[in-house]
């Protein structure tokens, strides 16, 4: 049980520093892990399809996939995975972790980079690096989705406005015949530069506590 | 010229004798009592035979409400006289130009030998203060407001309590330390001292605020700050004057006091909560009598706010609460004309107020009794000055520790820089009573030279200090449609991320209220189908609305606000898809708009045909004018064009229309290539639609062109699609710039529409064997 014990501490430590966590936080992670995967090693979709809160929110497709995309577990593999372990579970988890007080300029350009990454890859479902027309459709459809009476002209209507206005802003000038392929990842960041994705895409950690972790089926 | 009316004004005010203003507020019953004896006086004159007068002189019939409007007047026209002075307006914030004017006609009046008139408190807390925190409250950032509520709450309890305390109990030291005159000041007076001086007035930090255009974060805790502390200065003002006669101040009572804070504070909030659903309710049948729209609103807050007063509750939070809990509802309901309304009422009213106030605030200086004591005052200033600073630090530091956002040292410094006093605490020390409390004269003065040394000097350097610190200013970009979506998709997304991680935080409770608010709430008091419309719909067509009214107004010239110099069109954006499946370019709004304005201006009959969405059934409402139309044909649009893709014919649109009036005035520089056609020349077999227009016959005309250098490979694969372009494409269309545009033959027409061929408007069914 010692050993054990250790041996998991010692890798909680790992990854504490790979993904900033503290120890404390990656314990609660941990229950919580085991708690939806009812003690299994490894999470699949249906254990996170469970939760019952889950199934109200209009994008809970796309936040399931995210954690079981392999881009955003640092690989520079694509595709998805069938399922993960605890350490991904973590790392994809890492991406909402409030950035530390004493953070320089520079560190927070990349924090907000990488999150403005995630964003992206939950987008771009095909992997091709460029979020197409088609896929900025369904991803204002999904946020529709909950309400009924929207028809899906509407739906396109916004995503084409969007589109235009990306691409009006970031290529500028393009004659009758050229074509715009999609939002690639550096227009991606310019057009939501003013959204201040480093401090508005974070959750509080340390909130996590036992009774908690029940609630949440 | 603003000299001399200034000038003028000031005199009919001295003249007129302005102590009726101090006195008379609501005594109308003095000029009733008035208006029959003058009745009375002039029958009588008519049975002793004098000539008949011609020309008589009666003024105290209207004494009261002319001054009222005099000194309104003289607000106005000081605002004005402000603005037309730059210079003098970029250095100095207005409020201190406003209370330097109060000071030269409270001094003029003086000197007429007149009493100048005071600041009575109950004009101000019932006529002036209003009008400022419902355009507050009703244009309050819900977003902004409740994110950092936490920590507006921290500042505006913990913060006036430790000010209060703190300036307060030094103060009774120094009375203690001084012998002599101010011994008599005892422990609860300095308390109560203390407690209205250390109340942020939300007046002055508007009115500072406002100029600086500093970023919204630091606005919304300074701001929010200012309203939230009302409550603690009502309790702790109530319970230091209840026992201030007592003398001691025992444990219950100090129990029963944080009862009371949370019963003002709570209480103030139900009250303007239920007012404001009620509101909301009334809104909903509005929509027959759209004319008293805006006095509803304005009713229902005022009254919030008088019944909150009654039960000594925070009146302030009561108004606060009303305006936020029924703006989005009855902005929903309400129309837009009315919404314009009671923007501009609101910020009509509150800037009088404002005026009128700063204005009396340097009358009443002239007027008050005063008594100086050096070292009163001086000790009062700098007291006020530590604990502001040593309150903002502290509890920075306390709430950092809680926040994702950290605050830094040079958001704490203008946050404690930014804490001014202001009229309020003034009205507050005027209501003392002078026998329980002899040294009010002190205090008045002691308060007045707070303010004047918060409004003056903070006030006026505050401006260079945030440029000398480089803070960070408010953005003005306007929300684009991208950041909406992804502001809505973030919300989801985290409220997902709360949920797989069992943690019920923020996210999860806005997101549990916004569900409850769409199912229930919403159905009940918002009239119709609107009651389902997503946010980011309303977004999309605000944004619509806007880009529409631009258009409009954007008369002359080719430069438009919005101007973004891009050629980018749905065109390029459209996936490269097997011709057989492409499906019609999309037409971006602009093109829309002007293919609005040329079917309003040739169409005769529309077409009510409608889609699933209802909102556009606003047809029936006669004070909307020309938007429901716009809409309607928009509708109408989409569904030729499903008509058209259906038909698997591919349409390209060609040049940009020329240059009629209407036309060239409402492009966009944005997309003049919204047509975006390929290269020049090719003749390609097309159909050529006039639309009647002021310059063109009202014909349909069918060119039939039979195409025979390189068509495109899009268009050969398609085999004889339907393409309208431009009769006598000479020039290449490599480059297009509106100017260029400008120069295409007159001919050239915007010929998307094909079912709408001129003002003898066929039936839409006749276009159909046109099309086929």
């Amino acid at each position: 049980m010692g050993a054990s014990q250790s041996g998991r501490v010692h890798m909680f430590q790992d990854l504490a520093d790979k993904t900033g966590f503290s120890i404390e936080q990656i314990n609660n992670l941990r229950n919580r892990f085991m708690y939806l995967t009812q003690d299994e090693d490894t999470l699949r979709r249906e254990h996170l399809e469970n939760i019952s809160n889950l199934a109200l929110n209009p994008i809970r497709r796309q936040i399931i996939e995210a954690f079981f995309d392999k881009r955003n577990l640092g690989e520079k593999e694509k595709g998805c995975l069938q399922e993960i372990g605890f350490e991904e579970f973590v790392m994809v988890l890492s991406f909402f972790r409030p950035p530390k007080p004493r953070t320089s300029d520079e560190e927070m350009k990349n924090i907000k980079k990488e999150k403005l990454r995630f964003l992206f890859n939950m987008h771009d479902t095909d992997n091709d690096g460029v979020i197409t027309l088609d896929e900025y459709r369904r991803v204002v459809e999904e946020l529709l989705s909950s309400y009924e009476t929207i028809g899906a002209e509407t739906a396109k209507a916004i995503s084409d406005a969007a589109m235009l206005e990306v691409a009006s802003v970031t290529v500028g000038q393009m004659g009758p015949d050229e074509f715009y392929e999609g939002i690639t990842f550096e227009q991606f960041m310019q057009i939501l530069k003013n959204v201040e994705i480093e401090t508005k895409m974070n959750i509080h950690f340390w909130n996590l506590d036992k009774r908690t972790m029940q609630c949440g089926k | 010229m603003e000299l001399k009316m200034f000038l003028l004004v000031l005199g009919l005010l001295v003249g007129t004798g302005s102590p009726d203003m101090g006195s008379s507020q609501g005594k109308c019953s003095e000029s009733l009592v008035q208006g029959p004896q003058t009745q009375e006086n002039r029958t009588h004159t008519t049975h002793s035979k004098k000539p008949f007068p011609v020309l008589s002189f009666g003024y105290d019939y209207v004494r009261l409400p002319f001054e009222i409007s005099l000194w309104v007047l003289l607000a106005s026209l000081m605002k004005l006289g402000f603005h037309l002075m730059p210079r003098l307006s970029s250095i100095v914030p207005e409020s201190c130009l406003l209370i330097v004017v109060g000071l030269l006609v409270g001094g003029l009046i003086k000197l007429v030998g007149e009493a100048p008139p005071v600041l009575e408190s109950n004009i101000f807390f019932l006529y002036l203060l209003p009008p400022i925190i419902l355009d507050a409250g009703y244009f309050l950032p819900i977003r902004q407001f409740t994110e950092n509520l936490g920590t507006i709450l921290m500042f505006a309890v913990v913060g006036t309590l430790w000010n209060a305390f703190f300036v307060g109990g030094l103060l009774y030291g120094v009375c203690q330390l001084e012998g002599h005159r101010l011994v008599t000041v005892d422990l609860l007076s300095c308390l109560l001292f203390g407690s209205i001086i250390s109340a942020v007035d939300p007046v002055a930090v508007l009115a500072v605020f406002e100029e600086i255009h500093i970023n919204e974060l630091l606005h919304i805790l300074v701001f929010g700050e200012s309203l939230l502390n009302d409550a603690v200065t009502v309790v702790l003002y109530h319970l230091f004057e209840e026992f201030s006669s007592v003398g001691t101040i025992t444990v219950t009572d100090v129990l029963l006091g944080i009862v009371c804070f949370l019963v003002v504070s709570l209480g103030g909030i139900v009250v303007g909560a239920i007012y404001g659903i009620l509101a909301a309710f009334t809104s909903r049948f509005t929509s027959h009598t759209r004319v008293i729209e805006p006095l509803f609103v304005f009713l229902y807050s005022y009254m919030a706010y008088l019944s909150a007063e009654v039960f000594h509750l925070s009146g302030i939070m009561a108004l606060i609460a009303c305006g936020a809990v029924m703006r989005p509802y009855v902005e929903a309901n309400i129309s837009h004309k009315s919404h314009t309304t009671i923007k501009y009422f609101l910020k009509m009213w509150s800037s009088v107020s404002d005026t009128l106030i700063f204005i009396f605030l340097g009358v009443s200086t002239v007027a008050g009794p005063h008594e100086w004591n050096w070292i009163f005052v001086v000790a009062t200033l700098i007291f006020c000055l530590v604990a502001r600073v040593l309150g903002v630090v502290g509890l920075t530091f306390v709430i950092n520790k809680f926040r994702i956002v950290k605050l830094t040292s040079k958001d704490q410094f203008i946050i404690a820089y930014g804490g001014l006093r202001g009229a309020i605490a003034f009205s507050l020390v005027y209501l003392l009573n002078t026998d329980h409390f002899p040294k009010r004269n002190m205090f008045l003065t002691a308060i007045i030279t707070v303010i004047f040394f918060t409004v003056f000097v903070q006030g006026m350097t505050i401006r260079p200090l945030v440029d000398l610190l480089a803070v960070k200013k408010k953005q003005e970009t306007k929300r684009s449609i991208n950041e909406e979506i992804h502001t809505q998709f973030l919300d989801h997304l985290l409220t997902g991320i709360e949920d797989i991680c069992g943690h019920y935080g923020h996210h999860h409770w806005k997101d549990k209220l916004n569900r409850f608010n769409k199912k229930y709430v919403k159905k009940c008091l918002i009239a119709g189908e609107r009651s389902k419309e997503p946010q980011l719909i309303a977004f999309y067509h605000k944004m619509e609305m806007k880009q529409a009214i631009e258009l409009v107004e954007s008369g002359g010239g080719s430069k438009l606000p919005s101007a973004m110099p891009s050629t980018v069109s749905m065109q390029n954006i459209q996936p490269k898809k097997p011709p057989q499946d492409r499906a019609l370019p999309q037409l971006s709004k602009a093109r829309e708009e002007e293919i609005r304005k040329i079917l309003r201006t040739n169409l005769q009959r529309t077409r009510q045909r409608l889609r699933s969405y209802n909102r556009h059934t606003l047809i029936a409402d006669p004070y909307e004018d020309g938007w429901n139309e716009i809409l309607i044909k928009r509708k109408k649009m989409k569904e030729l064009e499903k008509k058209i893709s259906q038909m698997n014919n591919y349409l390209t649109v060609p040049a940009p229309p020329p240059d009629s009036p209407t036309i060239a005035r409402a492009r966009l520089a944005s997309d003049p290539q919204a047509w975006g056609l390929k290269s020049a020349t090719e003749s390609i077999p097309s159909i050529k639609v006039d639309l009647a227009s002021p310059q063109s016959p009202e014909s349909v005309n069918i060119v039939d062109e039979i195409g025979m250098k390189g068509s495109q490979p899009k268009v050969s694969e398609e085999g004889g699609g339907l393409t309208m372009k431009v009769p006598s494409p000479t020039k290449p269309r490599k480059d297009q710039t509106t100017d260029e545009d400008n120069d295409k033959e007159p001919q050239q027409r915007l010929m998307r529409c094909l079912s709408d061929p001129g003002p003898a408007a066929e039936e839409e069914d006749e276009d159909e064997p046109f099309l086929h």
